[in-house]
């Protein structure tokens, strides 16, 4: 979900050229003290292989995702089914009603997921690499369904649990707990490193970034205005929920973005039923696309590229992040949390993301040749030239806009609400890294949530493209860490995985029948 | 066979109603009341995921303080006028949970006290009085 349309970014930058030319120069003086500073590391990360294009953090997501697709013998699609029984409430206790249910913890882990990169991101993959790109990511999002089941089996199982009740998971404790029962060195510096990355992308990508999209989103809709309003009142409301407890705003949020989600794809779902004609064309055109590229730059590879990008850049399978959320739930058996988590890249990207590509090639925002069929590219002959030469998440507006003209003030409130779910969900993934390394304690605590609210202001106020880079280097940094934890600890989450299979063919585990009444 | 009463109690004054009927009730045919208090909870609302986490703990004191606060009191004042009482807490739908707790423990009716609004909101939402009479497995008594 980072890493998305520059353009609205720029965009914030020239909102910036009216506040005082002090400012200004204090924050050139920021950006470029933190570019010099990070920028070794960012390129490092966002590196392409050499003599390519292609960032090799991308191919590690995807080969992670592939690996673990097959060590565990395609459980994406054996177990499918058995996930919706299991997020249904089927095979759960009666007695433990009133715990968290699987539901439960899908929906929140999903809010922390779904957001700008469903909307904004896919425009931007489709837009240079054509309907190809749509393919690739639907691949790479099926693939990551297998990199989440394997981090979230493994954040239920070795997450702490307090004696007040309350409980601690994520990427950071089985890497801790994971390496020393399998009798591995290096588990506890993983664990710290992984802590750390994830603070960073936690007050970054999913902060700072969110705050600057937010506020870019509603200066488009209201007019320009400085950033720093947004900020301090996005932090407000932050602070309230985060510090203060106050659940209500929270609630609100949660009921709403849900709400939001199945909106957007049920309008998308409209477009598409009003252009059922064109729909076998469009699936002709992804299919041509993801293996000719039908013109865009880089031909196939290009197209392959942005999709895989798109997929794993949106859904954080791999990522560790959804590890943290999932671990809160209490289950007898971790890998039930591990089937169900595997719903989430499915959901994210290959149900919401491919409906924003449908739509985005549907409505026939992308100008062909219409001798050739080919895709036409702009001057700079790296992007698809578009209808009204929109990009980012101007494309999806002009695309849903074209059949609702009222949508792009639904799509700009959907924006600003899963900017603040997002928020509100790394702001707990970043404190669970920040107990981690600090220990648990209400003032350890504090200072972390006073930290995240100051990072909201500055990130609606000041464009730092370098930190949002950073951030998002941070955030990938964490895939680094967390799958070659992933990797050794595989074997553990497949001798679970085999355990309960022969234990639901035995019958012992089973369906709670409905009660008669 | 003595009969048991099912009642369907929140500590409010419909419910206090209900009771003295079910134990009025209960002494005179030497019966047992079988007192039943259910927190609302649907496992598919929204939660954030502090909530997520503290839900343990949460849980855990909500059913304490429906132990001793709610049914305490009331136990102890039915057991000083030699009534045979039984307390169930559950989560869940309150009158879907009420007729499962009834069935479960073969209770011969289940009484409910109704706070008696008639508005908009109970014609949109249902009351829990109206469902549990379309859907009870025993006899029903609804207490004004």
């Amino acid at each position: 979900m980072f890493n998305v349309s520059r353009a609205a970014l720029a965009a914030t930058a020239l909102g910036m050229a009216s506040s005082p030319a002090a400012a200004q120069s204090i924050d050139e003086k920021v950006n470029q003290v933190f570019a010099d500073s990070t920028g070794w590391f960012v390129s490092f990360i966002f590196s392409p292989f050499p003599g390519t294009s292609f960032p090799w953090i991308v191919g590690w997501l995807v080969v992670a995702a592939t690996i673990f697709t097959l060590y565990f013998g395609f459980v994406q699609f054996r177990a499918f089914g058995h996930a919706i029984s299991l997020v249904k409430g089927d095979y759960a206790d009666p007695n433990d009603a009133g715990e968290v249910s699987h539901f439960q913890a899908l929906a929140t882990a999903l809010s922390g997921t779904v957001g700008l990169g469903n909307i904004a991101g896919v425009a931007v993959a489709v837009g240079i690499g054509g309907p190809g790109a749509t393919f690739w990511m639907i691949l790479a999002g099926l693939m990551g369904m297998a990199s989440k089941f394997t981090e979230c089996t493994l954040g239920v199982k070795y997450r702490n649990e307090y004696p007040d009740g309350t409980v601690s998971g994520g990427p950071m404790y089985y890497l801790t707990k994971g390496f020393s029962e399998r009798g591995l060195p290096g588990g506890k510096f993983l664990a710290i490193l992984f802590a750390i990355f994830c603070i960073l992308g936690a007050l970054g990508g999913g902060n700072m970034f969110q705050a600057n999209q937010a506020h870019a989103q509603i200066s488009n809709v209201v007019g320009d205005y400085p950033g720093w309003i947004t900020g301090v009142v996005f932090a407000l409301i932050v602070f309230l929920v985060i510090v203060g407890g106050l659940k209500s705003i929270a609630r609100v949020t949660e009921k709403v973005v849900p709400f939001m989600g199945v909106m957007y794809v049920i309008a998308a779902a409209i477009i598409l039923a009003m252009n059922a004609d064109k729909i076998g064309w469009a699936f002709g055109q992804i299919f041509d696309g993801a293996f000719t590229g039908l013109g865009v730059a880089g031909g196939m590879v290009g197209a392959l590229i942005q999709g895989f990008k798109r997929a794993a850049f949106s859904n954080e399978a791999g990522v560790g992040s959804a590890a943290i959320a999932h671990s809160a739930v209490r289950t007898k058996e971790p890998i039930t949390e591990g089937f169900v988590s595997l719903l989430e890249p499915f959901i994210d990207t290959v149900v919401i993301c491919t409906m924003t590509a449908l739509v985005i090639i549907i409505t026939g925002q992308l100008v062909t040749d219409p001798n050739t069929g080919m895709y036409l590219l702009d001057e700079g002959a790296s992007t698809i030239q578009t209808v009204d030469g929109n990009k980012g998440v101007a494309l999806t507006s002009a695309a849903f806009s074209s059949a609702f003209g009222w949508f792009q003030y639904v799509l700009a409130l959907a924006v600003i609400l899963f900017a603040f779910s997002t928020m509100i969900s790394w702001s707990y993934y970043g404190l669970k890294a920040w107990t981690f390394l600090f220990g648990e304690g209400r003032t350890t605590e504090l200072v972390f949530k006073v930290i995240f609210c100051i990072f909201v202001v500055i990130g609606a106020a000041a464009s730092l493209g370098p930190v949002i880079d950073f951030s998002d280097a941070a955030i990938f940094a964490m895939a680094v860490v967390n799958i070659i934890g992933l990797y050794f600890l595989m074997p553990i989450v497949r001798r679970e995985l085999n355990g309960y299979r022969s234990r639901l063919k035995s019958g012992e585990i089973r369906k709670f029948a409905k009660s008669e009444a | 066979m003595p009969e048991m009463f099912a009642v369907g109690f929140d500590g409010s004054e419909a419910a206090k109603r209900a009771l003295d009927f079910a134990v009025a009730g209960a002494k005179a045919q030497g019966g047992s009341v079988l007192i039943a208090h259910v927190l609302e909870w649907s496992p598919y609302t929204f939660l954030t995921p502090t909530e997520l986490e503290e839900r343990h703990k949460r849980r855990q004191e909500e059913l304490e303080r429906a132990e001793t606060a709610l049914m305490k009191p009331v136990v102890e004042q039915l057991a000083k006028e030699g009534v045979t009482v039984k307390t169930v807490i559950q989560y869940g739908h309150i009158a879907e949970k009420l007729c499962e707790i009834a069935a479960d423990n073969g209770a011969s009716q289940i009484v409910i006290g109704r706070n008696g609004h008639s508005g908009l909101g109970s014609r949109l939402f249902g009351s829990v009085a109206g469902s549990l009479v379309q859907t009870a497995p025993v006899p029903c008594t609804i207490v004004p």
